[in-house]
């Protein structure tokens, strides 16, 4: 049981550290929920990239550094304890570019990753369907054989930043006579901006257009953009779904350097703050060290050897209510500024927390709901009997 | 970086785990109750032989070193199993008199009385500080009572006051002789304090993983409405909750032994957190294993309670939550 790191760790955190120092930029870019945002991290993933910063632990040949697992979590705290930009790019990285390494054939990754690496070509999400959200294997969008590949039809919703992106990946059913729901799934790959594609950006909960609703209209996908066996995509995508709920989505660098903001802002509180919002603080430090060490544990087991089986499920249940609790204690500590957007001019001299506060209102939602994800605990880590759902 | 246990402290735990559960823990846990030590002290001389209050002392005096991560891998058991008695207050005597037995001549004779007697299992210390009562004073061989910068010895005590957790007894203790006084009287009580915070957060944590193991068994097994309690979500739910909060404070515990191994100037910070955590999720588990038992579980026969009623004292003891985030806020 050891948590010193090794000279070669060490290195790779001051390296990336120094790289960081001199690269983030010293102002803000604006959301990348918006039009504008979206264009400014799409360079900054550029800059990433250029340095062989953007995926550290995909193998050099794709653009990446061949970093252990260890080491990209050092990096995820140094890139957040610096402030730099959120990832545009983090869809593809951490949902489909690991489907493409565990079922993705050679083809694949020559052609998909290295632009899904550099931002020129930033992938949304399109599983979730209109009848179709806990229940995903109730999909109803289709894929229907074709000469040469597939004509999908039908209507994905709630696709992050889908508005700008420029392909899509996603789920579709493709032999409507199977027995169980789960059964004639295929996974597919697909341009936005294809013909029979229409694009309707939905306004989120702070108004930011960042949300789409795909309508697809026999557009047309050749058989190199199937991943895994057609039929098979409920096993492609459950492989997705462990990467989303665990560690790549969120690392613990996130939290910690957020609990690190607040605990600093908890120091500057004007006198008379209500003492009992410090425990809230603490709590916030106490949940981001567990979660970073649980991590820690996690990137060890898979190191000597193990798999994590049900174990994102709780990582997922983890990040989202400490995001969540984090962000509120931030909003009351700020007091009457807690109320700011982010684009009031007074926000920053308060520390601009208005955004994280409502993405973190999401977390418990999106990536599997929270209720989902304690049903996974209870039957697959606790062994207790499936209930009806 | 390898942040997992180790084959031999996997095997040490196993180890621990099968005397434990071989050992009739709950039946002396009752009688301990009650008063009667002597089941208690059968007890407490296997655990010794299994080498755990050694860890608590450094080889010159016939101990195996301190080594905070076995400690606590062997707390997580005891915890587990219930164990009653001064287990803590014991390991952290021994701490608080090796330090001291650092840092001077009065210190040295006391650590050389007692520490050989307590890796050997021949003593059971009791230890007061910053709080009234002794536990288990009734059955210790002394008590040590840090006022301020004095440590006093004593063997006398007021009567037992029945506690919320009766295997739990506690009592003031009377009188004594001064064996030190001083700021290494200080210095050794705070590092006293940091292994007792550890070692009765390793055991929330295995009082509520054996809480937790217990209530799943049960709610396969109790059927209401024609199914198993454990088919409804709010049960499960409740369960899955549990365990996440076991899981998350589990590195933390571990983690905190670590730096108390290395000496860590963060030790003091890390051992609060996880002893915030692990109370807490030992504490949550508890309430959650009463609720889906029942009435059953509110039960005295059910040895259960020999549990549930561990986890708030221990939630509280050495710290409470609200003292501990004091301490991770202090930095
Ligand atoms: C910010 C954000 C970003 C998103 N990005 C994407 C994206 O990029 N791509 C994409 O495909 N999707 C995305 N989603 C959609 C997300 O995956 C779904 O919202 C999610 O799967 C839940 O589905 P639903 O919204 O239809 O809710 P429903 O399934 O209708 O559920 C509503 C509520 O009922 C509860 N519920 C449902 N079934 C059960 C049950 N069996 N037991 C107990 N409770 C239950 C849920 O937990 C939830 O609280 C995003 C969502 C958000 C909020």
């Amino acid at each position: 049981m050891d948590l010193g790191f090794s000279a070669a760790e060490h290195a790779f955190r001051d390296e990336a550290r120094s790289w960081l120092a001199g690269h983030v930029p010293a102002v803000p870019l604006p959301s990348l929920e918006t039009a504008e945002g979206f264009a400014a991290h799409r360079e900054w993933e550029r800059t990433l990239f250029a340095d062989r910063w953007s995926v550290v632990t995909w193998p050099e040949e794709h653009g990446g550094r061949g970093a252990s697992l260890v080491q990209w979590l050092l990096f995820e705290e140094e890139y957040h304890a610096a402030g730099a930009p959120g990832r545009v790019a983090q869809n593809g990285i951490s949902l489909l570019a690991p489907t493409l390494f565990e079922h993705g054939t050679d083809e694949q990754r020559a052609r998909v990753l290295p632009p899904m690496a550099s931002g020129d070509v930033v992938w949304a999400q399109a599983w979730s369907e209109p009848e179709a959200g806990s229940d995903l294997a109730s999909l109803r969008s289709t894929a229907t054989r074709t000469p040469g590949g597939w004509l999908l039809n039908g209507q994905k919703t709630w696709s992050s930043r889908a508005a700008f992106a420029d392909r899509a990946f996603g789920l579709f059913r493709s032999d409507p006579d199977t027995a169980r729901p789960h059964q004639g799934l295929t996974y597919l790959m697909f341009p936005l901006d294809a013909p029979g594609v229409t694009v309707r950006p939905i306004g989120r909960l702070d108004g930011k257009p960042a949300f789409a609703e795909l309508f697809l209209d026999d557009v047309f996908v050749p058989d190199a953009d199937v991943i895994g066996e057609p039929g098979q995509g409920w096993r492609v995508a459950m492989s997705t779904a462990g990467n989303e709920r665990g560690l790549t989505l969120r690392s613990p660098g996130r939290y910690t350097a957020a609990a690190e903001r607040l605990a600093a802002l908890w120091r500057t509180a004007p006198a008379g703050t209500d003492p009992a919002l410090g425990g809230r603080v603490a709590d916030a430090l106490i949940g981001a060290r567990a979660y970073q060490l649980f991590a820690y544990a996690q990137a060890s087991r898979l190191a000597a050897g193990h798999s994590l089986g049900a174990e994102p499920s709780l990582n997922k249940v983890c990040w989202s209510e400490l995001d969540l609790a984090l962000h509120e204690t931030a909003l009351e500590l700020l007091g009457p500024y807690g109320a700011l957007s982010d684009e009031a001019d007074e926000a920053p001299a308060h520390g601009s927390w208005a955004e994280g506060y409502t993405f973190a209102l999401a977390g418990p939602i999106y990536a599997g709901t929270n209720e989902i994800q304690r049903d996974i605990i209870a039957e697959r880590l606790l062994g207790l009997p499936k209930g009806r759902r | 970086m390898r942040f997992l246990r180790t084959e031999e402290q996997r095997e040490f735990a196993r180890a621990l785990d099968g005397m434990l559960g071989a050992s009739g823990v709950p039946a002396a846990a009752r009688a301990w109750a009650a008063g009667e030590h002597k089941p208690g002290r059968a007890l407490w001389a296997r655990i010794a032989r299994a080498g755990v209050f050694g860890l608590a002392v450094p080889e010159r005096h016939a101990g195996a070193g301190l080594l905070p991560v076995e400690l606590t891998v062997a707390f997580v058991e005891l915890g587990r199993h219930a164990v009653p008695g001064p287990v803590v207050e014991t390991v952290a005597s021994a701490a608080f008199l090796d330090r001291l037995g650092e840092a001077g001549a009065a210190g040295a004779a006391a650590a050389g009385e007692w520490l050989p007697r307590i890796a050997a299992g021949d003593a059971v210390l009791s230890l007061a500080a910053g709080a009234p009562y002794a536990l288990d004073a009734d059955a210790a061989d002394a008590v040590l009572v840090v006022e301020g910068d004095t440590v006093r010895r004593t063997d006398a005590h007021g009567p037992v006051q029945p506690s919320l957790d009766p295997a739990r007894r506690l009592s003031r203790p009377l009188g004594g002789t001064v064996l030190a006084r001083g700021p290494e009287v200080s210095a050794a009580a705070a590092h006293a304090r940091d292994l007792a915070r550890l070692a009765t957060a390793a055991q929330s944590l295995g009082l509520g993983r054996a809480l937790l193991a217990a209530t799943v068994a049960h709610v396969k097994q109790r059927t209401q409405f024609a199914v198993p309690l454990g088919s409804f979500q709010a049960v499960k739910h409740r369960l899955a909750d549990a365990l996440l909060a076991l899981e998350l404070a589990e590195p933390l515990v571990y983690a905190a032994a670590l730096a108390v191994a290395a000496g860590a100037r963060s030790a003091g910070r890390e051992v609060a957190a996880a002893k915030a955590a692990a109370g807490e999720a030992g504490y949550v588990t508890a309430r959650t294993a009463l609720q889906l038992h029942g009435a059953v579980g509110y039960t005295e026969e059910l040895d259960l309670s020999l549990w549930i009623r561990k986890a708030r004292p221990l939630r509280d003891a050495w710290g409470t939550p609200t003292e501990c985030r004091a301490r991770v806020l202090a930095g």
